[in-house]
């Protein structure tokens, strides 16, 4: 009898939370090249003679700066597909708001110059014969409250669609449909004039960031890391979440909501719970591709967008976190190579992929790979 | 509800407004003093005219050990959803102790207060280990910001170790819920119930599926829970039932047909004719 509690004690894992990456190879490389890479290439980039074939051009940088956000955003949404079985076709929307928040900073930051000089409003508005900036741009001008905007709104809106889904007990299809209208939604009215968000021509000519030229190779580089920096930081986040307690009742939901419910959580809860936070993480990654990209219209809220986002968790291997982070940073790669070649058959790549990816490695790259190393 | 029905419910002289009656909270506890520990009276509950229960009266006692059974369509199923607050009664009243009234809690508050149930299919997480299936179901808060920094404490593992055992399954502790037999996941989901301090187990159908050696053992380890808890049981295999019960309810058509020992209750020629057909 004595020899049988201290094996069953033994069964039970000690102080599960005490090593956050414990068991976590996947997530330890990816730190491990995010650190490299926030390392070796400023480096690269700012040390390096530009004849030097180590050189790696601005432009370069700033596309792996992209890649990293939609990394991001991929990361975000595999918190919610993959572990809490949310899949959303929407989460373009809170990266587009995220975005936006910046973008309205970075033109409360062109002040006069630029082509009316007016001093406040930006140019669009001029065009459009405002007067006055309307109430929702105050405070644009202040960093702080951008940045505090760019997790807020998205926050907000996830919050407020979350509660009256999760509520009403939406889910599986008809959450993925509800989710794709809003983004829809959102698009044809940020299309709009009147919204105040510059219509179809979105927000650009952004001058500066925090006072530095947003087109200078050190601002590139410093978005950049600061890119790389999120995205590992949101990594260490997603993966203290998915290894809490909380984590697992989420996982519990995933799997059988209605157990779960009968074992006293409120499910809807959890589900708000993470689906807020995921879509604030979306909104991060938003505000850092803005600068990067030099510019945020409506056609960021296209549902194709958001399928897309999908398509880039399934490839990478959902459920996993990094291989999300991967799927996004890799696809995106595989687009800019093949825009260069066949522009118009990207679309039919990126839905063959899907197709191949849910038929033969339905756990995406990071499965392939496991197999590979269990195999040999 | 209409403005119409709203005024004529404020109108109403044989009841309180809501907002006077005492607030009903989980802690004032379960009186059990006067016995049963779960009453129901006159529930009715029908879907599209079908009376799934018609006017059944039932008391369950502290402690005791109750078997239900009855030929499909007898309610039971409906009778337990009633119990849990999945569904609600057309009309009728439901108390848990002398206390809490069923009817005003949902399905959250009345698993929170003590009264656990194990559905007819096996629900276990698949994707956790059977550790971490028993951690979730550990009574203890279920706010989600309490489950962010939630610690498995050494009185949590204790309690943990204590129900494997119980089940039976001490072994089995690191697997993945998902791989186990059929009947292993039925007993992982009696202590799931039991890690939530229950008051009253609702156990829908336990050994459907099972082998002899393992319906044997859910006998013992139900009887062994009796006392303990109070413990409600429908079952259909009738050898089972005559292993483990002392009392036995036979429903038919959402009412109570009979109710005795198994030997009084196999004898009535009411319950022969409902088992037996016409």
């Amino acid at each position: 009898m004595a020899a049988n509690e201290i094996t069953a004690t033994r069964l039970i894992p000690q102080a599960p939370h005490r090593r956050l990456l414990h068991g976590d190879l996947g997530g330890r490389i990816l730190l491990g090249i995010l650190a490299a890479m926030i390392v070796v290439v400023p480096v690269l980039n700012l040390m390096v003679p530009a004849d030097s074939p180590f050189h790696v051009s601005t432009y370069a940088v700033t596309l792996m700066g992209r890649y990293l956000c939609f990394a991001l955003l991929a990361l975000a949404l595999d918190l919610v597909w993959g572990y809490c079985g949310i899949l959303s076709l929407g989460h373009g929307a809170f990266f587009a708001l995220g975005g936006y928040a910046m973008g309205m900073y970075l033109m409360r930051q062109i002040g006069d110059r630029g082509v009316y000089g007016d001093p406040v409003l930006p140019d669009f508005m001029v065009f459009l014969g405002w007067e006055k900036l309307p109430w929702f741009w105050y405070g644009f001008d202040h960093f702080w409250f951008a940045a505090l905007m760019v997790l807020a709104v998205p926050g907000l809106l996830g919050f407020v669609f979350g509660w009256l889904a999760f509520r009403s007990r939406v889910t599986g299809v008809y959450l993925s449909i509800i989710s794709q209208a809003m983004t829809y939604a959102l698009m044809l009215a940020f299309f709009r004039n009147e919204m105040g968000f510059g219509g179809n021509n979105g927000l650009t000519d952004f001058k500066d960031i925090l006072g530095f030229s947003i087109s200078a190779p050190g601002t590139r580089v410093a978005l950049f890391m600061a890119s790389g920096l999120a995205l590992g930081a949101s990594y260490l986040i997603c993966r203290t979440i998915v290894r809490s307690r909380l984590g697992r009742v989420v996982t519990a939901v995933r799997d059988a909501e209605p157990r779960t419910r009968s074992l006293g959580y409120r499910t809807d809860r959890y589900k708000l719970w993470v689906w807020t936070v995921s879509a604030m993480l979306s909104g991060l990654a938003g505000a850092l591709y803005v600068p990067q990209v030099g510019i945020i219209n409506p056609s960021e809220f296209s549902p194709l967008n958001s399928i897309e986002a999908v398509v880039w968790v399934a490839v990478g291997g959902r459920g996993t976190l990094y291989g999300a982070a991967l799927g996004g940073a890799l696809v995106n790669y595989a687009q800019t190579l093949l825009t260069a070649w066949l522009a118009e058959l990207w679309l039919f790549v990126l839905g063959a992929l899907f197709v191949a990816v849910t038929l033969f490695f339905p756990r995406g790259l990071v499965g392939l790979l496991r197999r590979r190393g269990d195999g040999s | 509800m209409s403005w119409l029905e709203t005024t004529r419910e404020v109108m109403r002289r044989d009841q309180v407004f809501d907002l006077v009656r005492p607030a009903q909270s989980v802690s004032a506890g379960l009186d059990t003093r006067h016995g049963p520990i779960l009453y129901l009276e006159d529930v009715t509950v029908s879907f599209d005219g079908f009376r799934a229960l018609d006017e059944l009266t039932l008391y369950i006692d502290d402690g005791e050990l109750r078997c239900i059974i009855g030929p499909n369509g007898a309610g039971k199923s409906t009778m337990m959803d009633v119990i849990t607050g999945r569904t609600r009664p057309d009309h009728g009243a439901a108390w848990f102790g002398q206390r809490l009234d069923l009817l005003r809690m949902d399905e959250t508050e009345i698993a929170r207060a003590g009264i656990g149930r194990k559905f007819q299919k096996p629900t276990v997480f698949p994707n956790h280990r059977v550790v971490e299936n028993l951690e979730l179901a550990m009574a203890g808060p279920r706010g989600v910001w309490s489950a962010l920094g939630a610690r498995l404490t050494g009185e949590g593992r204790d309690r943990i170790d204590s129900v494997l055992e119980e089940i039976g399954l001490g072994e089995a502790g690191h697997e993945l819920a998902g791989k186990l037999s059929h009947g292993q996941k039925q007993w992982l989901e009696i202590g799931m119930l039991l890690m939530q301090n229950p008051r009253v187990l609702l156990v829908d159908e336990p050994v459907a599926g099972m082998t002899h050696q393992e319906m044997d053992r859910t006998a013992e380890l139900l009887t062994r829970l009796a006392g303990r808890h109070s413990v409600v049981v429908v079952e259909h295999d009738m050898e089972f039932v005559r292993s483990i019960a002392r009392q036995v309810t036979v429903l038919h058509q959402g009412a109570v047909l009979a109710e005795g020992s198994m030997d009084e209750v196999q004898s009535d020629p009411r319950v022969v004719e409902v088992y037996l057909g016409e």
